[in-house]
């Protein structure tokens, strides 16, 4: 699972409100070379919430992030591999989501995330 | 200008809708595609038949702006055989020399000269012309004057010859009077290689409901997919749907429901990434198990998807499950809870869905998740027996409906690839009518399931139906006419 993949993802649990950013537990992390797209980038930007992308590539281990960023970082490019770096090259093979409300965990295995909730939950 | 479009006699609702959305892809309407006014408009090519000709032809005319325009169409689509700039046509050859002689030498001669190279050949819609004929044929347009050299292999400029049959017999299409010839020059044609190159016997990774390559690669094309899109698939399945997508160049995402198919496959080397591997394609951005009745998007995300494209599960090959089962675990009571020590491994079981409420959340998720003038493409069943009523298809405040093309799949039913796009934002009051349809499908569950149980109208007994609804059963059952031209 990419960062990109976790960005868009919350838990959505019966009653639960505020089910995002989901807590990446890291078990494995692996790298894979993407080829660099700065335009989808860009475009990627505007949807991402800033905060818990940063939260989450800590948790994988990646700090070379800064916190705050505004439209005009983007024109940089080593902003902008950095970025790339962390929203698509990190892979979360093996590990976790966890719900910050519930603390139940959405197990990710091969890369998979699998967001399926049980039959009390829905 | 006019351009004559030969298609291939394959999938005839499809041909042109595809032509369209090409169009549209190279700007045929013009640049600023993504504003809102240039998504509610109506846009469409105009196209002309030849004399004599039916719909279901494979000789059309289209009008384009530009040469560029045409070539950049003819060489992505699928079923476009090759679009040729008209010297001449006839409906004998007589007629047709008249007509080259009379087309503009100004046209004619830059692709003449004697420092180019050409090829001329021969084709026939509806009957076979021997290798003499052909010869024949070519050495009678020597009142052309070709200057250039003959080269068999790529040459500079290829020029074609086509001639249609009498159609007193009915051989592919309805009867036709007379036979037309025409004489070209090709602008571009469809690389029908590709298909074979993905075919799904070369497929590492297969499931039943498989689309095959021709199908996806017209998804693609109606779906727009281009370098840095982001196209999803809520139903992936095994992922052949968005193979085609990132063929063309397209950043892929998919769903679903099952997770040995998404996450396990039947091997290390046999699954869902490798099925983009084996054609070096970028894997996919993302893999998940989700279930499309009750998305995991984060609230406030929207507008990330340039399009999603899919095939639903309706419930004919594959029926659709969502969330939500009753099946309880062994000394589990009511009400349904899953003991704590068993939720790490618990594998949900989970419930039916109906055609209904599936295509209900297609839609408002396709209404949220898409960017203004993104596109919906999707298949939707039709039974082919209710010629009473006139298929409706689903609608969304959100979607203009810009094509249905159906594909006959049995005597009693099809499906109908519906694209649609998306001409207005996802307002707060669509959201809540759609939260309260959502309530609505939940508590009226089994109703909808008996209501939407296409499986059971495909595969009950035809003769069974019509006795019980009429005594006389042969008055019924008209016959289904001679030419059935979709079946091709």
């Amino acid at each position: 699972m990419r960062l990109l993949t976790h960005n868009m993802l919350s838990s959505n649990i019966k009653g639960v409100t505020n089910g995002f950013p989901l807590r990446i537990e890291a078990e494995k992390v692996v790298e894979k070379t993407v080829e660099m797209n700065a335009d989808f980038l860009k475009k990627m930007f505007e949807k991402i919430q800033w905060k818990a992308f940063i939260d989450a590539s800590r948790a994988m281990g990646y700090t070379e992030l800064p916190e705050e960023v505004d439209p005009t970082t983007l024109e940089s490019d080593e902003f902008l591999s950095k970025f790339h770096h962390a929203l698509l090259e990190l892979h979360l093979e093996e590990g976790a989501l966890v719900c910050p409300e519930t603390g139940r965990r959405f197990p990710v295995n091969k890369g998979i995330p699998n967001m399926l909730l049980h039959e009390d939950e829905v | 200008m006019w351009y004559l479009c030969v298609f291939y006699h394959r999938l005839l609702d499809y041909r042109k809708p595809e032509v369209e959305s090409l169009a549209e892809l190279f700007g045929a309407f013009g640049e600023n595609q993504n504003d809102a006014e240039f998504c509610s408009q109506n846009k469409s090519l105009q196209w002309r038949l030849p004399l004599h000709h039916h719909q279901d032809s494979p000789f059309h005319f289209v009008d384009l702006p530009s040469e560029d325009v045409a070539r950049n169409i003819a060489n992505r689509s699928i079923l476009v055989k090759g679009m040729y700039e008209l010297w001449g046509e006839g409906d004998n050859y007589e007629e047709l020399k008249d007509s080259i002689l009379q087309y503009p030498d100004d046209r004619k001669f830059p692709y003449l000269n004697s420092n180019s190279t050409f090829k001329i050949t021969v084709d026939s819609f509806g009957k076979v012309i021997s290798l003499q004929e052909q010869k024949e044929l070519i050495q009678g347009l020597s009142y052309i004057p070709f200057k250039g050299q003959v080269k068999l292999k790529n040459p500079d400029h290829n020029f074609w010859l086509m001639e249609t049959d009498d159609y007193g017999s009915n051989n592919g299409l309805p009867p036709i009077i007379q036979k037309r010839i025409f004489f070209g020059r090709e602008i571009g044609g469809a690389d029908r290689k590709l298909i074979p190159t993905y075919q799904l016997k070369s497929r590492s990774y297969l499931g039943p409901t498989a689309m095959d390559a021709e199908m996806a690669f017209l998804m693609a094309n109606q779906a727009l997919a281009t370098p840095r899109k982001l196209v999803y698939d809520p139903f992936v399945g095994t992922g052949s749907i968005l193979v085609a997508a990132a063929h063309f160049g397209a950043m892929t995402m998919g769903a679903d429901i099952d997770i040995r198919v998404v996450r396990d496959g039947r091997g290390p080397d046999r699954n869902v990434w490798s099925n983009f591997k084996q054609y070096g394609l970028p894997m996919p951005i993302g893999l998940l198990r989700a279930d499309n009745n009750l998305p995991p998007w984060r609230p406030g995300l929207k507008e990330v998807f340039d399009a999603i494209l899919c095939d639903p599960p309706y419930g004919v090959r594959a029926g659709g499950r969502k969330s939500g089962g009753r099946k309880l675990l062994k000394g589990v009571v009511e009400p349904y809870t899953v003991p704590d020590d068993k939720r790490t491994d618990h594998i949900p079981s989970t419930a039916a869905y109906s055609l209904v409420e599936c295509v209900h959340d297609l839609l408002d998720l396709a209404a949220r998740m898409l960017v203004p003038g993104g596109r919906l493409v999707f298949f939707y069943p039709v039974l082919r027996e209710d010629d009473s009523a006139e298929t409706r298809f689903p609608e969304h405040p959100c979607f203009r409906l810009i094509s249905s093309s159906e594909q006959i799949l049995s005597s009693r039913y099809g499906r109908v690839l519906l694209t649609m796009v998306k001409k207005s934002p996802y307002t707060e009051e669509i959201a809540e009518a759609a939260r309260i349809q959502h309530i609505e499908f939940r508590e009226n569950h089994l109703k909808w399931l008996e209501d939407g149980n296409l499986h059971s109208a495909v595969f009950s007994p035809a003769d069974a139906q019509l006795t019980t609804s009429t005594g006389d059963s042969k008055l019924i059952k008209d016959p289904k006419p001679k030419y059935r031209g979709k079946y091709v």
